[in-house]
């Protein structure tokens, strides 16, 4: 062991006062943790790594396997089609790292020390929700790319495109709030996985990110019209390859006002309750 | 001298499918610049205790206060004063030791400069700087210990709480910690440390209280506590219950403390351990009685336990080790343990 004397301690720690200053420190704090968790992402590359494999392994399985078989509406090819709701699906699997990071963090016992720091309390949800946002950017970066390799042609314009990756990301961000709910309901971060499957699941699947909505039974096709993964997968759909392609006769104003009316109806349902979790998980 | 931790009447009842009281009216006082060790077995509320005085938990009634101000009602400003390690407060794995002493750092709001000094200054106290860039990953349990202790002390804190420090560490790893406390300790801070190990309250605590669920049942200095006690166990091993149930009759005459017979072993707290041990063995010779197994041992929690309770440290059943345990904290047990177990190699790769 080291020879050298221990520092006697004395508090340098600064106490929060007021409002500005709590504003303050909560972006301190959530951009300090933000970077914590973005770290860990590239300090394990591999899971980095395989959360792209698989998106990319339903580009090449649905572009060259199902494909052939789906007739997709307005005369469009079938990658034109697919490749938004291989974006919406990429980023809402993604969102489900918030609960397995929330949860590992509560099983390792990183919270309970940040519990007693005399940091912001929202920092944490925070700081992970945010790090997954910027997870996600590089995530469509990439798929676009594989998208592009494939032959998705997007037709509308730069300018559109960049407003669906914007909707996207938000989007993904309020999945993300959703399930940080998940991870802390967990009791590790294995369960919280498994949990979040069949959630996502069926949102993703009963859709219009895959088939066109025309060929689904009318009893089931309401519901994979307007839930809000669809009206997003629709939205981008729009924004990226014209309205069109829907095959429902909407305009792309439409399906863009539906996303995000349910974007801000999950946010407003899932940051309470969340916090809510985080409050009160002992 | 001025109190430091105050706790009156504490109470905490988990409830979930079986009702836990894990604190049932604790009440204890830490002088400033002491080492206060709160004893017991797994289950008993240390921990919760713990966690209601760092602001992690709320207690049902009763008062927690730190340096004077409660812990509920002045929770953000108790936060700037104290530090936590050991058991559960825990460090980030896919962090350096650098990244994760300056993280801490940061959320304790320190200005940028100081945050990179302390961090180097702490690295070099804790014998780390070697390891300063390495993930933890690569960290032998001993060292992990070591970057968790440092972490609680990157805001310079008045108050120290280690919950279980030592637990499941090596016996060399678990020296150089009790060095490192004790030096802190030269310092001035003031230090609550749990533990379940007598030989760790007895060489770090200056006060000691013993808590068996949920209450404090004897608080003392910890020679007052083995004075009480007795010095030494005398343990005798014989071939038959018929024979541990003479011995017992015999050891108990030769006094002052009552023998425990417990199958085949005897065991009794003697005051004199080598003049007993000769006593006792006169007489067991002069009854015709050999021992197979004769030991004298240091009195362990387990006897501190015995003679305040007359109940043993029950080995808590897995499903419920410490008054409440979440799921989270049973698998952290278990993980620490798997740590642990792989600590040898560990540290043979850093040699």
């Amino acid at each position: 062991m080291t020879t050298a004397t221990i520092t006697p301690p004395t508090s340098g720690a600064q106490e929060p006062t007021g409002a500005l200053s709590n504003l303050r420190w909560l972006l301190s704090d959530t951009a300090t943790l933000t970077r914590r968790n973005l770290l860990a992402v590239t300090r394990i590359p591999e899971a980095l790594f395989f959360s792209t494999v698989q998106p990319i392994m339903f580009v090449l399985l649905f572009r060259y396997v199902f494909g052939g078989a789906i007739h997709v509406p307005g005369g469009l090819s079938y990658v034109d089609y697919l490749m938004p709701g291989i974006f919406v699906q990429t980023v809402a699997f993604g969102s489900v790292s918030t609960s397995i990071g929330l949860a590992e963090d509560l099983q390792k016992g990183l919270i309970e020390r940040f519990r007693a720091l005399p940091m912001s309390r929202g920092a944490v949800l925070l700081g992970r929700t945010t790090a997954d946002l910027i997870r996600n950017v590089f995530v469509i970066v990439v798929m676009t790319v594989v998208g592009l390799l494939v032959g998705f042609r997007p037709t509308t314009g730069a300018l559109s495109y960049i407003a669906a990756v914007l909707l996207i990301l938000f989007f993904a961000y309020a999945l993300s709030w959703g399930f940080a709910i998940v991870g802390l309901s967990a009791p590790n971060s294995e369960t919280a996985q498994v949990m979040s499957f069949p959630l996502i699941f069926p949102l993703t699947f009963i859709s219009a990110a895959f088939v066109p909505l025309a060929s689904m039974p009318s009893w089931l096709r309401g519901f994979a019209t307007y839930q809000p993964f669809s009206v997003t997968v629709s939205a981008c759909r729009s924004l990226m390859v014209g309205a069109a392609s829907t095959g429902t006769g909407r305009s792309t104003a439409f399906w863009v006002w539906q996303s995000l009316a349910w974007i801000v109806v999950l946010l407003i349902v899932f940051i309470p309750l969340a916090i809510r979790k985080y409050r009160t998980r002992t | 001298m001025t109190i430091a931790i105050e706790v009156d009447d504490l109470h905490k009842t988990f409830k979930g499918k079986r009702e836990v009281r894990a604190l049932d009216g604790v009440s204890f006082a830490v002088q400033e610049g002491t080492v206060f060790g709160l004893l017991g077995p797994n289950g008993s509320g240390k921990t919760t205790a713990v966690r209601v005085l760092t602001t992690i938990l709320r207690a049902d009634s009763g008062s927690a206060k730190v340096l004077g101000y409660d812990v509920q009602k002045k929770a953000a400003l108790v936060r700037t004063l104290i530090g936590l390690a050991g058991q559960y407060a825990a460090v980030d794995e896919n962090l350096t030791g650098r990244e994760n002493l300056q993280m801490v750092g940061n959320l304790n709001h320190l200005p940028r400069a100081v945050v990179t000094d302390r961090a180097v200054e702490l690295l070099a106290q804790f014998n780390l700087s070697d390891a300063a860039d390495r993930p933890l990953k690569t960290y032998s349990g001993g060292m992990r210990r070591r970057l968790d202790l440092a972490a609680a002390l990157v805001a310079r804190p008045t108050v120290l709480f280690l919950d279980e420090p030592t637990t499941g560490l090596d016996p060399q790893s678990r020296n150089d910690l009790w060095e490192v406390i004790e030096r802190l300790v030269g310092g001035g801070t003031t230090v609550l440390l749990t533990t379940q190990y007598l030989e760790e309250a007895d060489r770090l605590a200056s006060t000691l209280a013993v808590i068996d669920r949920g209450k404090v049942i004897a608080e003392g200095t910890p020679a007052s506590m083995k004075a009480d006690l007795g010095a030494t166990v005398l343990e005798v091993g014989l071939a038959s219950i018929d024979d541990a149930a003479r011995t017992g009759s015999i050891l108990d005459a030769l006094g002052p403390h009552a023998a425990l017979v417990n199958g085949t072993v005897v065991e009794v707290t003697v005051d004199d351990g080598p003049q007993a041990a000769m006593a006792a063995l006169r007489a067991l010779d002069a009854e015709g009685i050999a021992p197979q197994a004769f030991n004298l041992r240091e009195p362990s929690l387990d006897d501190v336990f015995l003679s305040l309770t007359g109940h043993r440290t029950e080995d808590e059943s897995p499903e419920d080790p410490d008054g409440g345990l979440s799921p989270r904290q049973k698998r952290k047990q278990k993980r620490v343990q798997t740590l642990e177990g792989a600590l040898p190699v560990a540290t043979g790769e850093l040699a």
